[in-house]
């Protein structure tokens, strides 16, 4: 078990064995978005309160989700690698930080943009906004630490340590709303009760957030490949791999 | 796991528990600045700074908005349910203004205990449902004999 793991993870196998998953993921990105995005803008009934206005809810909820999963999964990794020395692990962060970056940017426009109409303001300072906020800095930090201390030993240990400690802003992201008073409401989806959203709002919204973990699959098999590629540039089997083509 | 990878994960672990340690009890200390408004009833309690510029938070009271005729002051009462206060505001209001509406005001309160608002921003709830919807769940409750 334990070799047939090794063996997958090693970069020429999984150089191999992650091209077709990759365009299956990028497949089912397009699927998704396109389901999504109509049954969304076209097919969901107009809220109660807010119109149609509400319906940038199927970018923003996704994109804010992605945010906290993206960072859990860095942390994640960044623990293989104080641990378990898991070098791979290393790969993953310096993948996933601009993805998951971007998604907390996307979080924070499309809610700007829902803001001003609803609240009746851009930006507001409440709990839930600003730790958002900081979530970014840590991607935005995190992507400086690597930049910054490539090619120098140790760094990864150095990098996942920082991932470790910027991880304690994810349960404040998230519980922020229920612990202060803020203008963001609070959770419709993730919580201990029946999503207060009725079902036919719910499933463009579903199959949107699948539409964007497949979309961050894809660009984290993307990404690693390329990095494998540039980090095994000198070995033989790249040269075998790219003859090919 | 190792001897090695054991103490390794131990001192994780006591790092990211110290860290959220003094994470709350930052966020404790702050609790007061963190809150984005006060409500109704610690500002009549006198929880609230007074003379400084505060936000207070509430439902819109109903029956109690009152339209200038001639240009855009509007006057309201702010509950939390127990206790209301005043809120004077001339501008233009955000489109979810309604009475029972959740809102946020931000401003000074005056001599009179009226409080003037400098700006005024709604909240909405995490519900969402179409209007045919929300009107059956309305029918249902006014034939059970609540209000709205």
């Amino acid at each position: 078990m334990w070799a047939l793991l090794y063996k997958l993870a090693s970069p020429k196998t999984f150089y191999q064995w992650s091209r077709p998953l990759m365009y299956g993921f990028a497949l089912l990105t397009i699927v998704f978005l396109t389901i999504g995005i109509f049954s969304g803008l076209f097919l969901a009934p107009a809220d109660y309160q807010q119109g149609d206005a509400f319906r940038i809810i199927y970018i923003h909820v996704p994109s804010a989700f992605m945010s906290l999963f993206v960072y859990a999964i860095m942390s994640f990794c960044a623990l293989l690698i104080v641990v378990w020395k898991f070098k791979m692990a290393d790969v993953v962060i310096k993948a996933a930080a601009p993805l998951g970056a971007s998604f907390t940017l996307l979080a924070l426009v499309t809610g700007s943009i829902w803001g001003k109409p609803m609240w009746g303001t851009w930006w507001i300072w409440d709990a839930r906004l600003t730790s958002e906020l900081i979530l970014l800095f840590l991607y935005v930090g995190v992507m400086a630490l690597q930049t910054s201390l490539k090619n120098k030993p140790r760094s990864e240990v150095i990098v996942a340590i920082m991932v470790l400690i910027g991880f304690v802003d994810i349960p404040i992201v998230h519980y922020s709303v229920s612990w202060w008073n803020t203008l963001h409401q609070g959770a419709t989806i993730l919580k201990f009760a029946k999503p207060s959203i009725s079902s036919n709002m719910l499933y463009p919204l579903l199959i949107m957030l699948m539409a964007f973990i497949s979309y961050f699959v894809t660009m984290m098999l993307y990404r690693t490949r390329t990095e494998i590629l540039w980090r095994e540039r000198k070995s033989t089997w790249i040269k075998n791999v790219l003859g090919d083509l | 796991m190792t001897l090695h990878q054991r103490r390794k994960l131990y001192f994780i672990i006591l790092m990211i528990f110290s860290i959220t340690i003094a994470t709350g009890l930052i966020l404790f200390a702050l609790r007061q600045n963190i809150n984005l408004f006060y409500t109704p009833t610690q500002l009549v309690s006198g929880e609230a700074p007074q003379g400084r510029m505060i936000r207070i938070g509430g439902l819109v009271e109903k029956n109690s908005v009152v339209r200038s005729k001639t240009d855009l002051t509007v006057i309201f009462r702010l509950t939390d349910l127990d206790k209301a206060v005043e809120v004077r505001y001339q501008g233009i209001l955000p489109d979810l203004f309604r009475e029972g509406q959740g809102i946020v005001v931000q401003g000074k309160l005056n001599n009179q205990h009226q409080f003037i608002a400098e700006q005024v921003l709604a909240k909405h709830d995490a519900n969402y449902m179409p209007s045919e919807v929300k009107a059956a769940l309305k029918d249902r409750y006014k034939k059970d004999g609540y209000g709205s």
